[in-house]
């Protein structure tokens, strides 16, 4: 077998490895998809009224649930990539990874395992905080290739959130920071347009919140779900998610190849 | 000291050694330091393929950071290694391919089953599907796990972790297997085990292994020959038998039930031996003694030829704290009841 091979063998190992673990522990998943879940209810029921009054159009709490998808589908992705550091690290604890790593494999693989079984544990997510969604009353005349769109667009940003989430899972030294370095990327769609129009932020704030990464994202999402305009959202959004997802993966790499008891 | 006997610092065989193609493992001015802390200072190995090699020395010597480094783990900070004939800098991979490494801290999966352990490791080294179960199932009958194959290995004892560990390390029919204190924390049974399944390996498959330990009795129930490693430095190196003839420790101490018997049993002895250690108020003798049958039988006819009946007879076989007392003059570190020995002598 190439060497090629050999690590897409390897990685499809390491990817079954993972699975496994959250076949294991379904109610990891479902503790990750109950964060956003609850942020949709309370944004929808307790502010939504209010919040839906300012969004512009003049809407209710029905047109707020529209408006605040893109942030809590975000924050859902931000979720599952918190519970990647936290596994990230506790596997590097464990005594495998030393095996793994005296193993004539692909050094990549174990990472690859983790990213590609998050991505899968994104989508899972993403059904199930979709379905909420759809519950209680969010409707959208989007088309089937618009939806299609949507979940490439999520993917991407999920792919890139996922491989700096291992990144900060290698570089924590407890499993502890790891589930806190990660954090920040849960409050990024409350600094933008997750959840009320940039314009109505403070000079300053509303200038981070107009060129961070998530903005772009949910304004992409936004779009297509609901029809609103996409500009040049949709070009900002590949470059952002290329970029935090080489620089990452960079990262990672880096840190998982160097000396074990340097930890 | 007998000749095989190397003392540390001395360069042995280096140079020839990396050609010598019936060498496991050798290594040549192995060092590595974390920080300010010198953890291995000049370090030359020479295993023999099919051999069993145990590096023996008290925690901290520096042991496990040599396997980590012999097994690509972590890199040396100087010296030259060659393993299965690969250059450990240079050829990592074609290294890994051929070694196992079962380490102290278990390396298994604790989410997955026994079995699915294993198919990881057979899936990790492209057995096939087909091989990789037949692998797995003969694994399982062979280290008495077949019964606990579909449980979590979460729930395992110490002892079905640490068999569960070696049978991953087998998976691939590694052809030498670095042991980092394979008995350490497991109980007297689960430890006998682990011996007849490490002898079983070498007579079996012919296969290397490089063990450690802070055990002489495990050096010598297992290994060809043993290095003593402390603080980072050989101190010694050769069969069991040659590193506890260094040992001042082995002897029989025989007590006498009256000052006659003493002093006729003190005459009979010295007639082969000078300067017994004796204690006329205790009544006892101290004899050098490897402690085997044989030797005993011996001294026992000696004191029966000149009718000299000994009330109490008890052996005493040098442990690592003698070997390191006699090897560096000072008792091994970090134990207390070594600086007792140390003081009481």
């Amino acid at each position: 077998m190439s060497s090629l091979s050999h690590t897409l063998a390897d990685s499809a190992t390491m990817l079954r490895r993972n699975l496994r673990h959250m076949l294991r522990y379904p109610s990891m998943t479902v503790l990750l998809a109950g964060m956003p879940v609850v942020f949709l209810l309370l944004f929808v029921y307790v502010f939504g009224g209010t919040l839906g009054a300012g969004i512009g159009s003049g809407g209710g709490r029905g047109e707020y649930i529209v408006y605040v998808m893109p942030g809590i589908l975000l924050m859902t992705v931000a979720a599952v990539a918190q519970g990647t550091a936290i596994s990230v690290a506790m596997d590097m604890t464990e005594g495998i990874i030393s095996r793994f790593r005296t193993m004539s494999i692909s050094r990549a693989s174990v990472l690859t395992g983790h990213v590609v079984g998050s991505l899968i544990q994104t989508m899972i997510a993403m059904v199930i905080v979709v379905a909420v969604a759809l519950l209680i009353g969010f409707r959208t005349g989007a088309t089937p290739v618009e939806w299609l769109a949507a979940i490439g667009i999520i993917a991407m940003i999920a792919f890139a959130v996922i491989w700096l989430s291992v990144a900060l899972g290698l570089v924590s030294k407890t499993v502890e920071s790891a589930s806190n370095l990660p954090m920040p990327l849960t409050l990024l769609p409350f600094l933008g347009s997750g959840f009320v129009p940039t314009d109505s932020m403070p000079t300053g704030l509303r200038w981070f919140a107009e060129y961070q990464p998530f903005t772009p994202v949910m304004e992409t999402l936004r779009g297509l779900l609901t029809g609103t305009e996409i500009g040049n959202s949709a070009l900002q959004t590949a470059a952002w998610s290329a970029g935090i997802a080489l620089l990452s993966y960079l990262w990672a790499r880096k840190l998982y190849n160097r000396d074990p008891a340097a930890r | 000291m007998t000749e095989n006997l190397t003392a540390a610092g001395v360069p042995r065989r280096a140079g020839s050694s990396a050609d010598n193609a019936s060498s496991a493992i050798s290594a040549v001015g192995l060092r590595k330091s974390y920080g300010e802390k010198l953890v291995l200072d000049g370090v030359d190995l020479e295993v023999v393929e099919g051999s069993v090699f145990a590096l023996l020395g008290p925690n901290g010597a520096g042991k496990t950071t040599a396997v980590q480094i012999l097994s690509t783990l972590i890199g040396a900070d100087g010296g030259r290694v060659r393993v299965a004939g690969h250059d450990l800098v240079g050829e990592p991979d074609a290294v890994r391919s051929v070694i196992g490494v079962t380490g102290q801290f278990s390396a298994v999966d604790g989410l997955l089953s026994g079995r699915e352990n294993l198919r990881l490791m057979a899936d990790l080294r492209h057995l096939g599907r087909a091989a990789g179960r037949a692998r797995t199932a003969e694994l399982l009958e062979r280290f008495d796990l077949a019964d606990a194959a579909d449980v979590l290995v979460s729930t395992y004892s110490g002892g079905m972790r640490r068999r569960l560990d070696l049978a991953m390390t087998l998976v691939g029919d590694p052809r030498l297997i670095f042991l980092d204190e394979p008995t350490t924390g497991l109980d007297p049974r689960s430890r006998r085990t682990m011996w007849e399944i490490i002898r079983g390996l070498v007579a079996d498959q012919g296969v290397t292994i490089f063990l450690t330990t802070q055990y002489l009795e495990e050096a010598d129930q297992l290994a060809d020959r043993i290095a003593v490693l402390d603080h980072g430095k050989l101190v010694a190196e050769g069969t069991a038998q040659e590193l506890k003839r260094l040992v001042p420790g082995g002897h029989v101490q025989l007590r006498f039930a009256d000052p006659a018997a003493f002093r006729a049993a003190v005459g009979a002895l010295s007639r082969t031996l000078e300067d017994i250690p004796r204690d006329e108020d205790a009544l006892t003798v101290q004899v050098p003694s490897d402690g085997r049958v044989r030797s005993l039988r011996a001294l026992l006819d000696l004191l029966d030829a000149q009718s000299v009946e000994a009330e109490e007879l008890s052996v005493h076989t040098p442990d690592l704290d003698d070997v390191f007392l006699a090897l560096t003059g000072r008792p091994r570190p970090s134990t207390d009841t070594a600086t007792e020995k140390a003081v009481t002598r």
